[in-house]
């Protein structure tokens, strides 16, 4: 269970989220209150595509070298496996992502008030989309391109999490109680946790046996 | 017939694509007793061994273990060890570490120790260099070496002499008759002959073929 390591997929999310958020300013607009207004949008824009990028991976590379095999055939709960494997997908996408985007907020100047629930939202919301993808990766797992059919699967159900994440934090900056909407995500969150892995552990039986 | 079967496999019958690959697969196992799964490219070794590793469905017939069926039955799960095609080793990790990652997810707890198990299998001096160095003979060992580490019942090895030298097949031949001695049973698929005097042999090319223990 420990050795779920890799060194070498950490950086590229992270890095793929810094890049393209500061581009925005280049591309769009240098102005402060231009930015404040996609501020909002755009972090939570990169960060779903940012924890996307890394989410082929996440049971691809265990069925290529056949380790995928040895952790369906364990007798630990394979749940609580795939539990693991989403942690660890969250600790090197989400996790770097939550804590980079004060950072990019203040270079998008994102108002005061909006950084409390960008971060709250942030942290739930990317275990959400780590979560979620676990599905579509473990369904995804035995084709050869399956990066375009897991988009298409994972994408509407991260809808609902952008929407609320995004508009947590537009009413941060609006100075409007974002409670209620957090809560909403925190409700998001939970579901997927209880649901999520369950069935990602099905999917991959049944992604193994296709 | 001394003991009754362990492992049976009862009217097999795998189809893909609306084509049957093999069909009536009916074969029963005692202890001790070696199977290996012969037959051209492409006919159904690997789809066998994932069948009988529970991987993989059969579209008819059904297989079991010590008298019930092994789908969804721990008990079949833990006492049968397969290695796939690929060796399941992860390049960016030691053997050492690949072994301990094997050993926590399986609870093992034999009396070897993943560096004993190691030098068995003739890695003694490349324990702690990350695999991606090793060549593929190499990886193969480190996979069988995971053999060692557990005590289960069932082998279900997958071209298990792939990429391996003449010493290694030996080593391995080794390894197999104690483990048949032991009251073990092995279900290999290869191209290649082992000189081991009891293995029977299944082939996949003619359909239908019925081996009784």
């Amino acid at each position: 269970m420990l050795a779920f390591r890799h060194g070498n997929d950490f950086l590229n999310p992270l890095l793929f989220f810094v890049m393209t958020t500061s581009l925005v300013p280049l591309a769009i607009s240098p102005a402060p209150t231009q930015l404040a207004i996609i501020a909002p949008g755009m972090i939570w824009i990169t960060a779903l595509l940012a924890t996307l990028l890394a989410l082929d991976g996440m049971f691809k590379d265990d069925f290529a070298d056949g380790s995928l095999f040895q952790i369906i055939l364990s007798p630990q709960p394979l749940w609580l496996l795939v539990l693991a494997k989403v942690s660890a997908h969250w600790l090197i996408t989400g996790l770097p992502i939550t804590l980079m985007a004060p950072l990019l907020g203040m270079m998008l100047a994102l108002p005061q008030d909006g950084y409390l629930p960008l971060i709250i939202g942030l942290a739930t919301g990317t275990a959400c989309f780590s979560l979620i993808g676990a599905v579509g990766a473990a369904l995804t797992v035995s084709l050869s391109k399956g990066g375009v059919l897991l988009s298409l699967i994972v994408m509407p159900l991260y809808f609902p999490v952008l929407i609320f994440g995004a508009s947590a934090v537009q009413r941060g900056v609006e100075g409007l109680d974002y409670l209620p909407v957090l809560a909403l995500l925190g409700a998001f969150f939970t579901f997927a946790l209880l649901t999520g892995p369950f069935a990602a552990a099905a999917a991959l039986k049944v992604g193994v046996n296709g | 017939m001394v003991s009754s079967p362990l492992f049976e496999l009862q009217d097999i019958t795998f189809e893909r694509d609306d084509q049957a690959l093999f069909e009536g697969l009916s074969v029963n196992l005692c202890g001790g007793e070696i199977l290996q799964v012969s037959g051209p490219n492409g006919c159904g070794k690997t789809t066998l061994l994932h069948i009988l590793a529970n991987l993989k469905s059969p579209s008819q017939g059904q297989i079991l273990w010590r008298g019930e069926t092994t789908r969804g039955n721990p008990s079949y799960l833990a006492e049968q060890a397969f290695i796939g095609h690929q060796p399941g080793v992860k390049l960016a990790l030691s053997a050492r570490e690949n072994l301990s990652w094997y050993t926590q997810l399986y609870d093992s707890d034999t009396q070897l120790s993943i560096d004993q198990a190691l030098d068995k299998v003739g890695l003694k001096t490349r324990k702690d260099l990350p695999c991606s160095t090793y060549s593929a003979g190499q990886l193969r060992r480190v996979a069988l070496a995971s053999l060692h580490l557990r005590d289960a019942t069932l082998w279900l090895l997958d071209e298990p002499l792939t990429a391996l030298d003449s010493e290694g097949i030996n080593e391995l031949e080794a390894l197999f008759s104690a483990h048949l001695s032991d009251g073990g049973m092995i279900i290999f698929s290869s191209h290649q002959t082992l000189s081991l005097a009891q293995v029977g042999n299944l082939a996949l090319a003619d359909y239908s073929v019925s081996v009784q223990c």
